[in-house]
């Protein structure tokens, strides 16, 4: 896990490449004017609220994000699909539960990305991560963390918990490299 | 052709978010309640801006992109909305169905 950029004067790389694109799709054009804005915007913002955010782990492995990201959308598509039979099925074939899947990552910032990733993907809902953070003094690390996850249709807790761990985990400790 | 492709996509998208809606009024718990909203829209939305993006592409003089931003921020909104509905009310100690299961891994809290 890495959490300095390679250059002090682009302290999140990704960052700034997001809100150029993000900067030119607002605008809808490609003209050179919007070109050096979208640049200088780029470089400024992440500089001048550097100071009040928390350092985060960086992306170390942007082919294998790429990657992954693909993996999720064509997730989230097969995901509403089973949603959406499970929802017009009859309602006592469902059988939800509560279930704690262990979790390997320990920065905050890949434990959101899970947790999302997890919430947009086949019959699951993040709900909580333990342990509670305010039961946690300052700078204290918890020996393991959980996930609580709501499953509306859950057949094998064993299976689940194995999917998500190799499916969605691993690629996020491959890409932080935590 | 175009016109096909729009009214389809159109289509798909307006059914996927019934489906969605549908499920909010039908599950008997408000946790199995959250499902619907968080994912049978989002493939619904998605096909819905697609079809604004290529009418607008193709009716208006230039490329319209703008319609991947909308996307991209409910990407991002969705869960986190979804996750902020069921810590309040795992904290409120709401119920679930009967029938639910591993309801002691929920742990009290602080």
């Amino acid at each position: 896990m890495r959490l300095e950029a390679k250059f002090k004067w682009l302290p999140t790389p990704l960052r700034s490449l997001l809100l150029f694109i993000v900067w030119l799709l607002l605008n809808n054009s490609l003209s050179a004017g919007h070109i050096v804005l979208a640049v200088i915007l780029a470089i400024v913002i992440p500089l001048a609220t550097s100071l009040f955010r928390t350092k985060q782990p960086l992306i170390l492995k942007p082919g294998l994000a790429l990657r992954h990201l693909m993996l999720v959308l064509y997730d989230i598509i097969t995901a509403n699909v089973q949603v959406a039979i499970l929802i017009l099925g009859p309602n006592k074939n469902l059988n939800p539960g509560f279930v704690k899947v262990p979790l390997d990552l320990t920065h905050s910032l890949p434990i959101t990305i899970l947790a999302s990733t997890v919430s947009l993907t086949p019959g699951t809902v993040s709900a909580e991560v333990y342990p509670w953070g305010e039961s946690l003094t300052e700078g204290e690390e918890p020996e393991e963390r959980f996930l609580l996850i709501h499953v509306l249709n859950l057949e094998d807790e064993q299976a689940l918990i194995n999917t998500i761990k190799q499916r969605y985990e691993a690629p996020l400790k491959e890409i932080f490299q935590c | 052709m175009i016109e096909w492709i729009i009214s389809i996509l159109l289509l798909i998208g307006g059914s996927f978010v019934l489906v969605g809606s549908i499920g909010l009024v039908k599950m008997p718990d408000f946790y199995m309640r959250l499902h619907g909203p968080t994912k049978a829209t989002t493939l619904g939305m998605a096909s819905l801006l697609t079809a604004a993006m290529i009418f607008f592409s193709t009716t208006q003089t230039g490329l319209s992109v703008k319609e991947i931003l909308i996307s991209l921020f409910l990407l991002l909104t969705a869960p986190v909305s979804a996750y902020m509905m069921i810590k309040s009310a795992i904290h409120h100690k709401l119920d679930s169905i009967e029938r639910t299961k591993g309801k002691d891994n929920i742990e009290d809290d602080v």
